[in-house]
């Protein structure tokens, strides 16, 4: 039978349905809160734009990039203003990096809660991200010696801002206009976003507007009513940028179901780090009393997704499946008791403890044990 | 010390790329005036004009109440509570709250200012907002009720949790291995 026509824009197959989590139908602010990826239907490193997780403050703005500008200024010879075509005039770079929400696995620091790995870890996703070092930028405008920090503000409606360290800025960090080939989506900053590899996905201003060079940071909502860890006795972390090691099976995964009885399968999963690159990944399938290498695929890529696989002859019980992550740094993903005796339960951000899936009998695969 | 070469050489090209003809186009006090709106907590940013918590209820009640109820005890579980929380921080259930956990009284002027109210931010005017700020202050009991708040007065409210917060000190978590 002839097939479908050509088409000037593809799109995925009809038989191909998974989306991203949504919270609640019943937020009264759907412009504010987080939409997940389902990292338990994505092959390899990259999440495909339109499933990117989402974590808006007051909604995605409509930005005409013909008009949109920034603005570069503060303690600098030369206060300066950028288009997006200009922008694309500077030597283009572009690296595989993750960006993670710190509140990813929030809930996890009261109990194994996340019921699959969009709801779990979906706050997590990997592009290849293109634009300009903003070291290039700052150059052209030539940076006073006394400056230490920039103020970064969003075009989105609350104009959202953050405080950031100069010495990231003049490090790794990035001004993105294009993410996995195409323009990047509105939802992830459409026409610019920075791009601090590693650091929480907060930081990484969406819809950039201005880049305000200073000696100190503002102390905006964002970096102290919020976005700060509180540790039991009252205290809070500030500015705790980087996201640690961590890993998620994405199949078998809660809320999936074996597809056959006992025989061979392929344990797989997502490790991450911002610290560094992924060295090592080990699966347990007892319950972590023995743990076994994954195979780690094309090891190399910094602050970026790592896949890892392992195959597992999977006997038909009940069985307890997690991964643990290793940075080139030496740091370890903790057990969940041992993040909460480091931080306690009102920490709410930067969790990257050790996720459990449990196998049932029955072949399906839960976030709880059997029995339990 | 391929590393090391490749650094020097990126530097040397980013020296190089400075030496041409600048991309970037200068940008004139007007337009950088008309965009800056942040406030540091030195109170730099802070525009003139004044209010008092007096004058903020009526704004507040306009303006504000809709989400964050009549005495800002929020609403619904959605609309966060701009009051109440003191001596919660260290409990298992803190309520972060401005006047339990905000660290500076200038962001509650530069977070109104840029973001509120939610469906329409930037259409308060200098004096709604520092009367704003002062009733959310008074409702925690941090400023009077006809205490002036302007510019040289809000940088030296100090609130209750100024002391609370300290640097990043992860790696914290001991693994037995």
């Amino acid at each position: 039978m002839l097939g479908a026509p050509l088409s000037k824009h593809g799109s995925r197959s009809p038989h191909e349905t998974s989306v991203r989590a949504l919270p609640p139908p019943d937020t009264k602010t759907p412009a504010t809160g987080s939409s997940r990826t389902p990292l338990q239907d994505t092959y390899g490193i990259i999440t495909p734009s339109g499933l990117h997780f989402e974590r808006h403050h007051s909604g995605v703005p409509d930005i005409d990039p013909a008009t949109h500008e920034l603005l570069i200024h503060g303690l600098v010879e030369q206060p300066l203003v950028y288009k997006l075509e200009d922008l694309k005039r500077f030597p283009s770079v572009s690296r595989i990096h993750f960006v993670e929400c710190s509140g990813n696995g929030r809930s996890e620091y009261s109990g194994n809660l996340g019921a699959n790995p969009a709801t779990s870890h979906g706050l997590a996703s990997c592009s290849e991200w293109t634009g300009v070092p903003v070291k290039l930028l700052l150059a052209e405008a030539k940076v006073k010696p006394e400056a230490k920090w920039v103020i970064a503000e969003g075009g989105d409606a609350c104009r959202l801002t953050r405080s950031v360290p100069i010495a990231k800025l003049l490090d790794d960090a990035l001004i993105v206009y294009g993410q996995n080939g195409e323009p990047i989506r509105p939802e992830q900053g459409y026409p610019m976003r920075l791009l601090l590899p590693g650091w929480e996905g907060n930081i990484n201003t969406k819809w950039l507007r201005r880049l305000n060079v200073t000696d100190g940071p503002a102390m905006t909502a964002h970096e102290t009513a919020y976005y700060t860890d509180l540790l039991p006795d009252g205290k809070a972390r500030q500015f705790s940028f980087e996201l640690e090691a961590k890993s998620v099976i994405t199949r078998p995964a809660g809320g999936q179901k074996m597809p056959g009885g006992a025989g061979t399968y392929e344990i797989t999963g997502l490790a991450w780090s911002g610290r560094g690159k992924i060295q090592r990944v080990e699966i347990s399938v007892d319950d972590g009393k023995s743990w076994k290498d994954a195979e780690l695929q094309q090891a190399g890529f910094t602050k970026a997704f790592t896949r890892f696989r392992m195959p597992w002859t999977w006997d038909g019980g009940a069985a307890s499946l997690q991964s643990r992550a290793t940075d080139d740094t030496g740091c370890m993903q903790p057990t969940a008791d041992e993040m909460l005796a480091a931080r306690g339960r009102n920490y709410s951000y930067h969790n990257n403890q050790i996720k459990v899936w449990y196998v049932r009998a029955d072949g399906s695969v839960s976030h709880v044990a059997q029995g339990v | 010390m391929l590393r090391k070469a490749f650094s020097i050489a990126a530097l040397l090209s980013v020296a190089a790329f400075g030496q041409q003809a600048r991309i970037g186009r200068a940008a004139s006090e007007d337009k950088i005036k008309a965009i800056d709106i942040t406030v540091f907590p030195d109170g730099r940013g802070l525009p003139a004009g004044s209010g008092t918590a007096a004058k903020g209820k009526d704004v507040f009640k306009e303006k504000c109440a809709v989400c964050h109820n009549d005495q800002g005890q929020g609403r619904e579980g959605q609309y966060p509570a701009l009051v109440g929380g003191k001596g919660t921080i260290n409990t298992p259930k803190p309520v972060k709250t401005v006047g339990s956990y905000w660290p500076y009284a200038t962001t509650v002027f530069d977070y109104i200012r840029r973001a509120m109210p939610y469906d329409q931010p930037g259409t308060l005017q200098a004096d709604e907002i520092y009367s704003l700020v002062g009733f959310v202050l008074n409702l925690n009991g941090i400023v009077g009720e006809n205490d002036q708040i302007d510019k040289d007065t809000l940088p030296k409210v100090k609130m209750p949790n100024r002391d609370g917060f300290i640097p990043d000190a992860r790696p914290d978590v001991r693994i037995k291995r």
